[in-house]
């Protein structure tokens, strides 16, 4: 049965899509050979030619329609009309060349950025890491109670007292940033490098398989402990991905390590930077591991699928809870908090990419509204056409259709143009966006293509469905019955694109608003002082190997010597030897008790500070003020280097209303070496506050003497002239003093101070170009509404002018026609920016939602703007020659 | 006016093959014999015809085929498929169920 229908019928599909041409012919003269022999038959019945062609062809019906209703039963119909509305729609985009590629441009901006971001907030947002299951994977941390939610680091000593004594988690592994000079066995340039120390259990918790060798076993865990894992990205660069490194020996710190195995390529995990993995007691002291109050390592947990998160971490809090009884004097936090790991590495560009993306679809919307508003202006030229067209019988949905293909075939060429344009947009976006964490994960795939081509269908529909409903509604018909003199179109339609209009200005005012306050925040980080000299500094980083360097005198000889012959060089002004410069990240913080003021109460929270150390022309050399006692001298070094300096923060907070100076700081996490109980320093000077980052609040410092001898230390040199000219001359002054040494970060301050604004400064950036683009769309969608309101009621002004009305009588009154729509968009994109800059106010510094200046900027700028697009037709309108304006139809 | 409103759906379907059933015929005998056998109570517009013959062709019920008539001319004539065949008879049959039961129920006599 099935088969024999199948011959019948596939012969028939195959004519009917091959040969069209003659299927219509053969109808054609089949419809012909009716009329034949009815007028023949007609005839031999007696009535005169012309007679019996007339009964003949009103016995046959509309042939026309009677063509189209046959033709509807063959096959392949749906897709032959499809193909006569896109020629159709080409032909009549092509007749306007200018709107049409308007048009297009528009809505590939539009697609092209809504894609690029799309792509970024998949790989960084919605894609759950390549781990093995990745849902189960939370970041541990301890968590002081009173202040408010913070996800501190954790303490070894608290880490094994979690993983052996609680049972929610599968396991739970410890990891901490650690850095190293790799220097080639064979005279390869050194390298500084930064590495992560996990556990053992790491990658087989995360569910990572090396590419090359193995995993580190339980055994490679421990102090002295001298095997390393490279990740792809430094076993192909240094070591040309040749796969015999596994097993040989590479040098870290002059100590020879064995590489073990290779990471996959694409894991970068925490971070792109990490070069290597060792173990994670490698280079921890026993005491180290000892300590509830060496905070620094982040702690990954695989949580059991029968135990919810909430259970397992409550049992993990009261462990450390406990800890925290057992240790009252020493900083051991209370109770631990989680988050997921993909939150985690997501957490600080959350929320500028949900703002971006929130941003990209307001201007998406808007290029949408304003083809919309194009294609109804369109659609009213039209509105003879149609009204004849479906007085003879077309259908509504054809005209409908027909009037889709256009926005479709906008939305598909602008979507096209959109993905190519966001090809390099997202990897431009994913270059420039140091934050990201998945940098080079992000890229486009058919995912990503089947949100672009989602995007433009829905463009589609919104851009031509809107139009199309309106211009064949049941209310055509009247535009036959109206009288060619009044000339004025159907108000419902000017209403439609006013409306259209004042929800793109709308639309418009609340991503110039956020803008605006994200330009201003943006300011308000570059003006902030960081507390010293910026101009004219360079800075250099470097770290002397503990094989060489071994004692705190072979460490201070060189700094000095460094120091002393920096200083001399022509057209340095001064140099500061430390740990970091202002501006340059949190870098370390220690808790520390005031020996002379009583002993906390148990549960009280300990204060914390930043710590630096600094050389005695630190503070000179970078400008940062003395407020009392005095600064570091060269005495203070080794054994004698008891004493600190203050950050004035840290007076006010702990010392308020008392000298600070000849008081002594108890430091629990900087006793010194070989000497744990001596903790105490003595304060001997209070300097200037400085921000550790741009955009934070200044924090109580503690700044230690550099001379008590340390190996790792950043350069600052104070220039003369243009700093970057001096880097190689310095450059070559430390490899004349140790030509093994490798010098990282040669950077100026104003670098420095400029990376911590990037980010800040590219989320302006980017939604006030949005927003800019929406401008002009909009002024773009007010000079077409009210141009076309003008030749409208040409004839209109005519008869107003033939009347005594006044030219600018006429001005007012067209240029208040088009401001109304823009007056309402203000007032609902004003009342729409209250609620929305509300949920990234958290992204603002140095202002707030309700920023009058920026709300004044935006409103003036957005009357301005619609003022210009409204003044063009207003004029022409009141300039028209009343004679000429009453002839013209 | 162009379609048979009068004419149960499908029913159109079922005279016209029923007619093709007896003998090959070209479209416009098909609409005389139409008119012949229902007399005036069928009003089938001519045209009406064409789109229900079209599809019938493109189910694979009926078979179409150009032949020469007289005086040189030439005409589509349809013909039956086997399919068509027992498509009808399984129509007809179904048609003869519904109506004698439609018949039965106008039949009852009013109380």
């Amino acid at each position: 049965m099935r088969f024999e229908h199948w011959i019948y019928t596939i012969p028939l599909w195959l004519r009917a899509l091959f040969h069209r041409n003659r299927l219509n012919a053969e109808l054609d003269e089949e419809i012909r050979d009716h009329l034949d022999r009815q007028i023949e038959f007609n005839r031999a019945r007696g009535m005169s030619p012309e007679e019996a062609r007339l009964v003949a062809l009103r016995q046959l019906g509309n042939a026309a329609l009677l063509r189209d209703q046959t033709r509807a039963t063959w096959n392949w119909n749906g897709l032959e009309r499809l193909m006569q509305d896109l020629r159709i729609g080409i032909r009549t985009l092509s007749r306007t060349p200018g709107f049409s590629i308007i048009a297009i441009v528009v809505m590939a901006l539009c697609i092209g950025a809504a894609t690029s971001l799309f792509t970024v907030v998949r790989s960084v947002l919605l894609r759950p890491l390549p781990f093995r299951d990745p849902a189960r994977l939370v970041m541990v941390y301890e968590h002081f109670r009173g202040g408010e939610l913070s996800y501190h680091p954790v303490a070894p000593a608290d880490f094994y007292d979690w993983r052996s004594k609680t049972h929610g988690f599968e396991d739970m592994a410890i990891m901490r940033p650690a850095g190293y000079n790799l220097t080639g066995v064979r005279n390869e340039l050194p390298e500084s490098v930064q590495a992560e120390a996990g556990s053992s259990n790491l990658f087989s918790l995360l569910g990572v398989q090396p590419a090359l060798g193995r995993d580190f076993t339980e055994a490679d865990d421990k102090r002295g402990s001298t095997v390393v894992m490279l990740t792809w990205s430094v076993f192909e660069r240094r070591f040309a991905g040749d796969a015999k490194i596994v097993g040989s020996q590479i040098h870290l710190d002059d100590k020879p390590y064995t590489v073990v195995g290779v990471l996959p390529s694409w894991f970068a995990y925490p971070d792109a930077s990490i070069q290597l993995w060792v173990p994670y007691k490698a280079d921890a002291s026993t005491e180290m591991l000892q300590h509830h109050d060496w905070h620094g390592s982040q702690v990954v947990a695989r949580l059991r699928s029968d135990v919810s998160l909430p259970r397992a971490i409550v049992q993990v809090g009261a462990i450390q809870y406990q800890n925290h009884l057992q240790y009252p004097h020493d900083p051991v936090a209370e109770d631990v908090v989680s988050r997921s790991l993909n939150d985690d590495l997501a957490g600080e560009v959350k929320k500028p990419l949900t703002l971006m993306l929130s941003a990209v679809g307001c201007m998406l919307l808007i290029g949408c509204l304003n083809i919309a508003n194009l294609l109804v202006a369109r659609g009213a030229a039209r509105q003879k056409e149609v009204a004849i067209r479906s007085a003879l019988g077309a259908q509504r949905a054809t005209l409908i259709r027909e009037q889709m293909a256009e926005s479709i075939l906008i939305c598909a060429a602008g979507g096209g143009g959109g993905i190519l344009l966001s090809l390099g947009a997202t990897e431009w976006l994913a270059k420039t966006w140091k934050d990201l964490p998945t940098a080079q994960s992000i890229h486009m795939d058919g995912a990503v293509i089947a949100f672009a081509c989602a995007l433009m269908f829905a463009a589609a529909l919104i851009a031509g469905l809107l139009p199309a409903l309106s211009t064949t509604g049941k209310s055509m018909l009247k535009a036959l019955q109206t009288s060619v003199r009044t000339g004025s179109s159907s108000v419902s339609r000017t209403a439609l694109r006013k409306s259209l209009l004042t929800v793109e200005i709308g639309i418009t005012v609340v991503l110039l608003v956020a803008a605006g306050l994200l330009l201003k925040s943006f300011m308000q980080l570059r003006a902030t002082s960081v507390g010293c000299v910026v101009d004219n500094m360079l800075t250099l980083q470097y770290g002397l190997p503990g094989k060489t360097y071994d004692t705190p005198e072979k460490q201070n000889a060189f700094n000095e010597m460094l120091l002393a012959r920096v200083r001399a060089m022509p057209g340095v002004r001064g140099a500061a030897l430390g740990t970091t410069v202002p501006g340059a990240g949190y870098w370390g913080s220690d808790e520390f008790t005031v020996k002379e003021h009583p002993p906390l109460m148990a549960g009280e929270h300990l204060p914390d500070a930043l710590t630096r150390w600094a050389d005695p022309g630190y503070f000179g050399a970078l400008g940062i003020p003395l407020v009392s006692g005095r600064f570091f001298t060269s005495d203070e070094r080794l054994a004698r280097s008891y004493k600190v300096i203050v950050s004035h923060q840290l007076v006010q907070q702990y010392f308020a209303g008392e000298d600070p100076i000849g008081k002594h700081l108890h430091i629990p996490g900087r006793a010194h070496y070989g000497a744990p109980n001596l903790a105490d320093f003595e304060i001997v000077g209070v300097v200037g506050d400085i921000l550790y980052q741009v955009g934070k609040e200044p924090k109580a410092t503690i700044y230690f003497p550099i001379l008590e001898g340390r190996g790792g230390a950043m350069l600052a040199v104070h220039t003369a002239t243009d700093p970057l000219q001096f880097s190689v001359p310095l450059q070559k002054q430390i490899a004349s003093l140790d030509p093994e040494l490798p010098v990282s970060d040669v950077l100026t301050m104003k670098q420095i101070i400029g990376a911590s604004l990037v980010n800040a400064s590219l989320s302006a950036t980017l939604v006030l170009a949005f927003a800019i683009l929406s401008l002009i769309l909009a002024s773009v969608g007010l000079y077409g509404v009210l141009s076309y309101l003008t030749t409208q009621r040409t004839s209109e002004l005519g008869i107003r002018m033939a009347l005594g009305a006044q030219r600018d009588q006429l001005l007012q009154l067209m240029l208040m026609d088009g401001l109304r729509p823009a007056l309402f968009g203000l007032g609902l994109g004003l009342m729409m920016s209250f609620a929305a800059t509300r949920i990234f106010q958290s992204m603002l510094f140095g202002t707030k939602p309700l920023d009058p200046m920026v709300l004044t900027g935006v409103i003036a700028t957005l009357l301005a703007v619609a003022v210009l697009a409204c003044l063009a037709p207003a004029w022409r309108a009141s300039r028209i020659n009343p004679t000429q304006a009453l002839r013209t139809e | 006016m162009s379609k048979p409103s009068d004419l149960v759906q499908g029913t159109l379907d079922l005279l016209v093959l029923k007619i093709l059933a007896l003998e090959p015929l070209h479209g416009w005998a098909l609409s005389q014999r139409l008119k012949q056998v229902s007399g005036d109570v069928l009003q089938v517009s001519d045209g009406s015809l064409y789109p229900a013959l079209h599809k019938l062709e493109q189910q694979g019920w009926i078979h179409a085929e150009w032949k020469p008539t007289e005086n040189n001319r030439r005409a589509k004539f349809y013909s039956l498929t086997r399919l068509g065949r027992r498509y009808l008879e399984k129509e007809a049959a179904n048609w003869e169920r519904i109506s004698a039961a439609i018949s039965g129920v106008l039949r009852l006599t009013e109380v």
